[in-house]
């Protein structure tokens, strides 16, 4: 098997076995697939990309093609243990009404997004007068589908806005986890597991 | 466990003592059925394959058709190696009730040994299905590896899944829709008064001569015929281009009502060739069909109580030049399928060729299906 992003090992590390996940852009169902495998969870997927629902299929997986800006309205309450939203937060429309849908459709949900206060992205800002581009924000600014740039800090201002609880977050430079101390400054991008 | 191999292989026919009850309240009894199998059942009998054809196919949906000689309707999909592999496999295809390459339909001799025409009970998508059911417990086939199918084929696999969901392990729906529209009844509704304003069709009543309603039947084809392809595939294949004439190799307007246009041409020729395989009151009975279904109705009106609790995995696919049965409809499908808590897969494809797309090799297609299948097989 692939190695996984370092954000989505976390992610598979900890899924409770067993559990029923929903993983929202799941891509072509790489972490879907290691956590049905690892942990015999129940994984569905939804996804834009017609390739890599395609793909996804072809791995055995069940993935609705489909938007999370229009789509997760179609899932019931609390059809799922947890949902999961890996590197795609910043890529929505309306994330604070993703953010909603994805506790309404799980009591938790893993959240995964590059921290834009990394101090590489702000020195780029602030000494180049350039929009980033870093191993986490590849792109340039007309290419990247990254259109709600979020920091750290503004997630956890908007998690606290909405009423939930922030279980557990985890903090990565690079490839290597980091402690959470001056994680805005100095975490490249950040996973959290958030609860009602 | 020894079964009967004269069941099994191509261009079979039974007659079942039923009776099958229809959702109309007429019983059918004894019921004719006519179907091809693939490949070899296996020893503990999971890997039956159904497939459910659609409005104007049959049961030869792999091998030469006995009055056109043309190969069979889903070769792209059916054969060794592919993604239903008779080589792993055991495919059957029956003709549906109401249909008219053998199984009963109104051709079909009535107890009067006369046809029965327009005495045919009208028929339901589920009494299709139901039949389907009658001739698998015949055969000895309890559960289906999965129903597949296209079109009115794709309704029949809803159906299936909804009637029988113990027996049914898979379900893959194909350009369908989980009701049909206004805009799907009107287009039928058109061909059917093309039939019967044909002064052949005489209230069904033509078979004694051998002056079936032809023109009728073709019209309703050539109208039909327009709702299978997109109008990005009618622009690119014909354009406004002229047909040929002797002398004229780009074309000429006749200031006449002869086919100056290509794709009057093309539509003509559909509608002529389709009057030698089909039969005008099949097409009334199974058009009346499919504007019956509504899936929903059928439970309570919710959609996804028809699929509540099932153990069923789906796979649902569009195309998105399909304006016959759009997306929507499958997302209609799809969200009911999620309502339900049920394992479902969907993919829009991308395919110039609209509704038609199911029966072509289009790209995508065959890879999903394949990784589905076999997905389901622990592979």
């Amino acid at each position: 098997m692939n190695q996984l992003r370092p954000d989505l090992a976390i992610i598979a590390d900890h899924v409770p076995a067993g559990a029923r996940v929903l993983d929202i852009g799941c891509g072509d169902g790489g972490l879907m697939a290691a956590i049905r495998d690892a942990k015999g969870a129940d994984a569905r997927g939804l996804e834009l990309d017609a390739d890599n629902v395609a793909q996804a299929m072809a791995k055995g997986l069940s993935v609705v093609q489909g938007d999370a800006d229009t789509d997760l309205a179609d899932y019931p309450d609390d059809a799922f243990d947890y949902a999961i939203l890996s590197q795609t937060l910043q890529t929505t429309r309306a994330p604070d009404a993703i953010l909603a849908e994805l506790l309404r459709i799980a009591p938790r949900a893993f959240v995964s997004f590059p921290n834009f206060a990394y101090w590489r992205v702000r020195a780029s800002l602030m000494f180049g007068g350039r929009m980033p581009v870093t191993g986490a924000l590849p792109l340039s600014w007309y290419a990247t589908e990254n259109i709600h740039h979020v920091t750290i800090d503004d997630f956890r201002a908007l998690v606290g806005e909405q009423g939930l609880a922030v279980e557990r977050a985890w903090y990565l430079s690079g490839n290597t986890q980091r402690g959470a101390g001056a994680a805005n400054l100095l975490a490249e991008q950040a996973v959290f597991l958030l609860g009602r | 466990m020894v079964y009967d191999t004269s069941l099994f292989g191509a261009a079979r026919t039974v007659t079942l003592p039923g009776p099958l009850t229809l959702d109309g309240g007429a019983v059918l009894a004894p019921v004719d059925f006519a179907y091809e199998t693939y490949g070899a059942l296996n020893a503990d009998r999971s890997n039956a394959i159904l497939i459910c054809h659609a409005l104007t196919m049959d049961q030869y949906v792999a091998s030469a058709h006995p009055l056109t000689g043309k190969p069979g309707w889903w070769t792209a999909m059916v054969g060794p190696g592919k993604p239903i592999d008779t080589d792993r496999h055991f495919a059957i295809c029956i003709n549906v009730l109401g249909s008219c390459m053998g199984s009963a339909g109104p051709a079909s001799s009535a107890d009067d040994s006369k046809p029965y025409a327009m005495r045919f009970p009208v028929i339901t998508i589920r009494d299709m299905v139901r039949a389907q059911a009658m001739l698998l417990d015949h055969l000895g086939i309890d559960t289906l590896q999965s129903v597949i199918g296209g079109s009115m084929g794709g309704m029949q696999v809803l159906e299936w899944a909804a009637c029988y969901p113990e027996r049914v392990r898979s379900a893959i729906a194909i350009a369908t829709a989980a009701k049909h529209s206004a805009q799907n009844i009107a287009f039928h509704e058109v061909g059917r008064q093309a039939i019967m304003a044909d002064p052949n069709w005489r209230g069904g009543d033509y078979y004694a001569d051998g002056e079936p309603p032809t023109k009728g039947l073709a019209v309703a084809r050539m109208a039909a015929h327009i709702t299978y392809l997109s109008e990005e595939g009618l622009t690119e294949k014909f354009g406004r281009r002229l047909q040929a004439k002797p002398g004229q190799e780009t074309g000429a307007k006749s200031f006449g009502f002869d086919a100056d246009f290509q794709i009057e041409s093309y539509l003509r020729h559909q509608g002529i060739s389709f009057v030698d395989r089909f039969d005008a009151n099949s097409y009334l009975y199974i058009t009346r069909a499919m504007d019956y279904f509504d899936l929903a109705e059928e439970h309570g009106g919710l959609l996804a109580n028809a699929f509540k609790g099932t153990k069923t995995r789906f796979c649902v696919i569009s195309f998105d030049s399909d304006w016959l049965y759009p997306t929507s409809e499958a997302k209609t499908i799809v969200r009911a399928l999620n309502a339900s808590g049920a394992e479902v897969s969907f993919v829009e494809l991308s395919s110039p060729f609209g509704h038609d797309a199911f029966l072509l090799d289009t790209p995508g297609m065959n890879a999903t299906v394949d990784g589905f299948l076999k997905a389901g097989e622990g592979k």
